[in-house]
């Protein structure tokens, strides 16, 4: 009952313009390293709202927003620009390519796929053998990548180092939204949302980052230019809640579940949560009255890794959305959970106060 | 035995004592960091916090010919986090820091909150190792609701201090011993007439989540920006049954290290360490190690790139409950920390 929160949390929703900038956000081709298209997206989002903007060596956008009241802390929250995708290394017989893939990738989640090739996004596909021509044993184990092939046709003009990516478009579904590179377009979005409402008491320094994927290469340096009191990444993080898991036995390994709320970070395995962080996040969802979930302690990593360890350390925190499938041509989280990561970390921010670095 | 004399001081064994059995996994310094603060009051001449949780504790001033020179010892330990709590009130968890799922089975846990429970396994079949995920703490509880603790909560391994003679055998001696040293060190200088305390700037780090990677010294290092430095930390031993092959053993001397996984040891600062030890006649043996990482690392690549290197204690039995260091090796440990630090170091 929303008249019962002691604080309240803006108003927000995913209506057609966020729904329009999320589409094209997701549906760019960014590989980790070649961040450049996703980069124009966010230089064209940020560039008149911002009071700085500027691209740094390695291709982060660092933009800064100062707010107005007195006594504003330095927050930086990044969102990372690139995406787990493939790399053509060889071209192989009639109009086949060798690849490798970039960041994270099952495998097995490969065999079958549309792809787009190269910044003119050529179109190809990810093969194997019919069913027809495979024996039972063959299907039991996953093709290794080396011998897969991306097919793209005689004559296609893609170079050896070009990236690739799955074809998926975003699609609304109901409640839902299914799409590649929901890890981290979800954060680059609530990015742009935030400088589109930031809040006045403190000062922000929005990170659009680079190379996540391959160990969380940009944030390093974009956390050294910024030189910031607090840092706060902003990521997706599995949910493991499928249906098999919960049968007979209790579910133990769900790390997230889908529509149960941003997934707060105690322990990754790159960053400790700052305490003092967590609780005040915990503290301004429930005093607004917006759900959340700790997202389980576990390995992984996000930007917060490299954010703390920056000069003399930074106190951070890790916030994700929720989604299922991460890493594959489709992932999907619920809307209810974008919003209400949007909604938290706006909720937090205006209230933040600086003595939470005295206690 | 004038050493023995010395060391079975009820001063040290209780200091060691208070230090071992404080729980204070990664993340969670904050009960040892301000035990720690509270017994360098008045020794230390500033000290303050940093944004990881680090205690930096400055002992004098550079003077004509002195540097600044940083100490590292972790203060974080290994534990356990909570991950989920299920309906019977069984808590699962992951490790924080490396922690061997063997010496887990029927341990003892002590919750930050100050919950206890034991650590129990699911069925266990012959011959196969167990996981950690097939471990749970069991804190008594009868269901999720009257669980003691929840997701998120930390926890130490819980073992009384041991008093064997001529070796002391507790948790956590990783890295605690060497917050011994580095405390008995800051004492000693202190009782020094100022013109035998050297022309240096000390600058005694009790840094935190060494355990989970080296994360405490890096941004300390950072902020202290010494000029040489290095960690003092446990090293591990070949002196027990069928042991791998390692040179170090208890009751040789301090460890000087030559190089571990995570870095190796400026070659300069190995030699000012072996001929402080030789001028002193203070027992030494060299290390090698072929695993591990200290907060020399984190000293050596800060910044610009300094000087590092780093003391250690032979140590058996590491990240067990049990681990074992031999006393006569501590003494050595504190007299080659207070003679580095307090003399104009020639690199």
């Amino acid at each position: 009952m929303a008249t019962q929160n002691k604080v309240k949390s803006i108003k927000f929703s995913l209506g057609k313009n966020e729904i329009d900038l999320l589409t094209r956000l997701c549906n760019a081709v960014s590989v980790s390293g070649d961040e450049q298209k996703v980069r124009q997206i966010v230089l064209e989002e940020v560039q008149d709202l911002a009071d700085e903007v500027k691209t740094d060596a390695l291709g982060n956008v660092l933009v800064t927003k100062r707010g107005t009241a007195p006594n504003r802390l330095r927050v930086m929250l990044s969102g990372h620009m690139d995406e787990v995708g493939m790399m053509i290394v060889k071209e192989s017989e009639d109009g086949t390519y060798e690849f490798r893939v970039i960041g994270g990738i099952d495998p097995r989640q490969l065999v079958g796929k549309p792809v787009l090739v190269g910044r003119n996004l050529v179109p190809g596909v990810i093969g194997a053998k019919a069913i027809h021509m495979t024996t039972p044993e063959e299907r039991k184990v996953a093709i290794p990548v080396e011998q897969l092939r991306i097919d793209l046709g005689p004559g296609a003009k893609v170079a050896i180092g070009d990236r690739a990516t799955f074809a998926t478009k975003l699609a609304v579904l109901g409640p839902s939204i299914r799409s590649k590179a929901l890890d981290d377009r979800l954060g680059v979005f609530n990015l742009i949302q935030l400088l589109k409402h930031a809040p006045a008491n403190v000062d922000l320094f929005l990170a659009f980052t680079v190379q996540e994927e391959l160990g969380l290469r940009g944030a390093k340096v974009a956390a050294f230019s910024f030189d910031p009191q607090i840092g706060i990444a902003l990521d997706s993080t599995p949910a493991n809640d499928l249906p098999f898991f919960e049968g007979d036995e209790e579910n133990t390994h769900y790390n997230t579940h889908l529509g149960a709320g941003p997934a707060i970070y105690l322990m990754d395995g790159a960053t400790i949560g700052d305490r003092r962080l967590v609780n005040w996040l915990t503290e301004s969802a429930d005093a607004a009255g917006i759900p959340w979930q700790y997202r389980q302690p576990g390995t992984g990593g996000t930007d917060a890794g490299a954010i703390h360890k920056t000069r003399a350390g930074v106190p951070s925190v890790s916030v994700s959305v929720p989604q299922r499938y991460l890493h594959s041509a489709a992932g999907l989280v619920r809307k209810q959970d974008v919003v209400n990561t949007f909604k938290l970390i706006h909720t937090a921010l205006s209230r933040l106060d600086p003595s939470i670095l005295n206690s | 035995m004038k050493n023995e004399k010395t060391l079975n001081d009820v001063e040290l064994m209780s200091l060691i004592q208070t230090l071992v059995e404080t729980p204070g996994p990664s993340g969670q310094e904050h009960i040892i960091r301000e035990k720690i603060k509270e017994m360098v009051k008045g020794i230390a001449d500033e000290t303050r916090t940093d944004a990881l949780g680090n205690l930096l504790c400055r002992m004098g001033s550079k003077k004509e010919n002195g540097k600044r020179i940083m100490v590292s010892a972790h203060i974080d330990e290994i534990g356990l986090m909570v991950i989920h709590v299920d309906e019977n009130g069984f808590a699962r968890f992951v490790p924080v820091g490396g922690i061997n799922p063997l010496t887990c089975l029927g341990g003892r846990v002590l919750f930050m909150n100050g919950a206890q429970g034991v650590i129990g396994a699911e069925r266990l079949e012959p011959n196969v190792m167990p996981k950690l995920e097939n471990l749970f703490i069991d804190t008594g509880a009868t269901s999720a609701a009257d669980c003691p603790v929840k997701i998120g909560d930390v926890c130490g391994f819980e073992r009384p201090m041991l008093d064997l003679g001529k070796r002391v055998s507790a948790k956590s001696m990783d890295d605690r011993i060497a917050a011994v040293i580095a405390i008995m060190a800051m004492r000693a200088l202190a009782k020094l007439p100022a013109s035998k305390r050297g022309p240096n700037e000390v600058w005694f780090v009790f840094s935190t989540q060494e355990e989970v990677g080296i994360r405490g010294a890096t941004t300390a290092a950072y902020g202290v920006d010494p000029e040489v430095g290095f960690a003092i930390d446990v090293t591990l031993t070949g002196d027990t049954p069928r042991a791998y092959k390692r040179p170090m053993a208890l009751g040789k001397g301090a460890c000087i290290k030559v190089r571990d996984s995570s870095f190796i040891a400026d070659t300069r600062v190995v030699d000012w360490m072996i001929n402080e030890a030789k001028s002193q006649g203070i027992p030494y043996q060299m290390e090698v190690l072929d695993a591990g990482g200290t907060d020399g690392r984190a000293i050596q690549m800060t910044r610009a790139g300094v000087p590092a290197g780093c003391i250690s204690l032979a140590c058996r039995y590491v990240h067990s409950p049990s681990e074992m260091v031999d006393k006569g090796d501590l003494d050595a440990c504190i007299k080659l920390t207070v003679g580095l630090v307090s003399k104009e170091v020639k690199l």
